[in-house]
């Protein structure tokens, strides 16, 4: 019986990875995007191994400008601007990527549950949802940074948390077009189990949607460390992070610009990254969208 | 209609409710003891205990939640612990700087926004439609407080052409409250009019090719009533994304008070949270939240009323 039934269930869309991959590769802005996002990693992982200490003072060259031996200057301690932004990178790659996972995998969760059973967890997680909403971004994640206490593992859990209910809604949507599809209710008639079902047709069938989030998620939250550590309510001094070398470099505006020029650069460039590949995955993951 | 926008209220107001109670218990986990704050480090266990018993800190949770609510309706939030005024007073001094803040930049925003998306979207793939793309992408990609330091180093430090800092009340001296207001508007109105391009671009986009337009241009229609025919069309996704971004445009507008230094809302709230002041924190976050409840419910009404499939289908998932 389960043999006949199993016999006429459709068979589930694949998402055709390496015609994506074709597409994605023949849009040159993707690209520039892609080599914008891996010289942001790669500054990230190795720039702190190949500059100095990015602590060390050396009062004898303190607001120097760029030069040989200091390629972006030295700041108000002397200390190299380089070091620090390289080392700020590293603040930033870990704000971003790990709050945007921890948001991911809270919220997919939640969101596939919700979306596929329905009934009154969906309801009471619905009307959650909207109440968090009802917060702005950074509002939200103020008062999280207020509740937990300036450091940067408590700023990569408020960013986490004020990611989720936006990913809870995505997956959420998503979950609900899938089920009504022909293969998921033909799994079903087939008597595979609600767990197995999610995991092989719910989830696949809706990566791309994450992934496309992730692009915009990932930027959002590096913006959001920046931000919360610039207003002092993050990463604390004399810890280097982007938004802390801005604060720094407020003061200096007229004497020494380099200091605000090149970690906001650092931070522009990475956004402008993480945009471009999110434009490129979304057209590259569905064709007949926009545009 | 009505049956909509009385459904889209009800959902509101209990957004609302539950939003309060967030606030409520969210001020009531920061690190600190109210009492404490207010009797000073040096405080007797005896005062501490008279204080608490004065404010119904004593009291359980929920008693002193009905109680704040039962006040902030009749408009009272409370003092401010630190320079002892009732927060509403210190709130309504604050908040017309941050009103006209978002209000000018909303502004530039759409102003800005709107037209650069229907000039990009009529000259798709040539020259002004790469301009306005490439514009669009650095626009969202630039966060405002750094950009609020390039145009402080460019037009106050470097040509001294508008001033960095100083907030002038605009019934005092019109002319030098705008000469202030301009480089906060225009910072905060940069992110805003590129996600605003780029959205109107696209659902211009969309509509030129649907099949109405087809049909008006084969009938000879000039092309400016042909886009102005599909921009009716895509007025619904421009309000709904104005509505999506208010938030932004309010938490952009608590870094641009900071840098430059503008006794507005933001301000506020982030010196409230470095100087402990909780009720003031509480009401600022509290009115905030309303302000942004009560603007994406007119949102979702005019969408409702712009786009009629909408309230007949008894609204949106």
């Amino acid at each position: 019986m389960t043999a006949a039934v199993s016999a006429v269930v459709p068979a589930r869309p694949r998402p055709q990875w390496r015609r994506i991959a074709r597409r994605f590769l023949h849009r040159p802005m993707a690209i520039v995007g892609l080599v914008l996002v891996l010289a942001f990693i790669a500054l990230a992982v190795v720039g702190p191994m190949l500059t100095s200490d990015p602590d060390l003072q050396d009062f004898q060259v303190v607001l120097s400008p760029p030069s040989l031996a200091h390629p972006l200057g030295t700041d108000d301690l002397g200390r190299d601007v380089l070091a620090r932004v390289a080392n700020g990178a590293r603040v930033s790659l870990l704000a971003g990527v790990v709050s945007t996972a921890i948001a991911l995998v809270v919220g997919i969760t939640l969101g596939l549950i919700s979306g596929f059973y329905r009934g009154w967890f969906d309801a009471v997680l619905g009307r959650i949802v909207d109440v968090l909403l009802a917060f702005p971004f950074l509002i939200f994640a103020v008062g999280l940074a207020a509740i937990l206490g300036a450091s940067l593992t408590n700023v990569i859990a408020a960013l986490a948390i004020s990611q989720v209910p936006a990913v809870i809604r995505i997956a959420r949507g998503e979950a609900m077009s899938i089920r009504d599809q022909e293969y998921v209710s033909g799994a079903i008639a087939d008597g595979s189990r609600d767990g197995a079902i999610i995991l092989k047709y719910v989830l696949p069938n809706a990566a791309s949607a994450f992934i496309v989030q992730a692009t915009v998620a990932i930027p959002a939250a590096i913006i959001g460390e920046a931000t919360l550590s610039f207003l002092g309510l993050g990463v604390q001094p004399p810890n280097a992070s982007w938004g802390i070398l801005l604060t720094g470099a407020q003061q200096y505006l007229a004497q020494a610009p380099y200091l605000a020029v090149f970690p906001g650069l650092a931070i522009a460039l990475t956004t402008l990254g993480f945009n471009l590949l999110g434009d490129g995955l979304r057209d590259a993951l569905d064709p007949k969208g926009h545009r | 209609m009505i049956r909509f926008s009385l459904r889209t209220v009800g959902l509101a107001a209990i957004t609302l409710v539950l939003a309060s109670i967030v606030i409520f218990i969210g001020v009531r986990l920061l690190p600190g003891d109210p009492a404490q704050v207010l009797a000073g480090e040096q405080a007797s266990p005896e005062l501490l205990a008279a204080i608490r018993e004065q404010f119904g800190l004593d009291q359980p949770l929920w008693v002193q939640y009905l109680r704040y609510v039962g006040e902030a309706l009749q408009g009272n939030l409370g003092m401010s612990t630190r320079n002892n005024i009732p927060v509403t007073d210190l709130l309504l001094q604050r908040l017309p700087v941050t009103l006209e803040l978002t209000a000018l930049a909303l502004a530039v925003a759409i102003i800005v926004g709107v037209s650069a998306g229907i000039v990009s979207a009529v000259k798709q793939g040539r020259f002004p439609d790469y301009v306005a793309n490439g514009l669009g992408l650095i626009g969202l990609s630039v966060p405002s407080f750094w950009l609020g330091l390039i145009a402080i180093l460019l037009f106050s430090v470097t040509w001294h052409v508008l001033p960095a800092s100083g907030f002038v009340p605009f019934t005092t001296d019109p002319a030098g409250n705008l000469r202030g207001m301009v480089l906060p508007a225009l910072v905060l109105g940069v992110g805003l009019s590129a996600v605003l391009m780029r959205q109107t671009r696209s659902a211009l986009l969309g509509q030129l090719s649907a099949d109405y337009v087809r049909t008006a241009r084969s009938k000879g229609v000039g092309r400016g009533t042909e886009v102005r025919h599909a921009m009716r069309n895509s007025l619904t996704t421009v309000v709904t994304v104005l509505g999506l971004q208010l938030g932004g445009l309010i938490g952009g507008a608590i870094i641009t008070e900071q840098i430059f230094v503008l006794p507005g809302f933001g301000k506020l709230m982030v010196d409230s949270v470095s100087s402990r002041d909780y009720p003031v924190l509480q009401g600022a976050v509290l009115l905030t939240v309303t302000a942004y409840i009560v603007v994406n419910l007119l949102v979702d009404i005019a969408y409702a009323y712009l786009n009629p499939r909408i309230r007949l289908n008894g609204g949106t998932e």
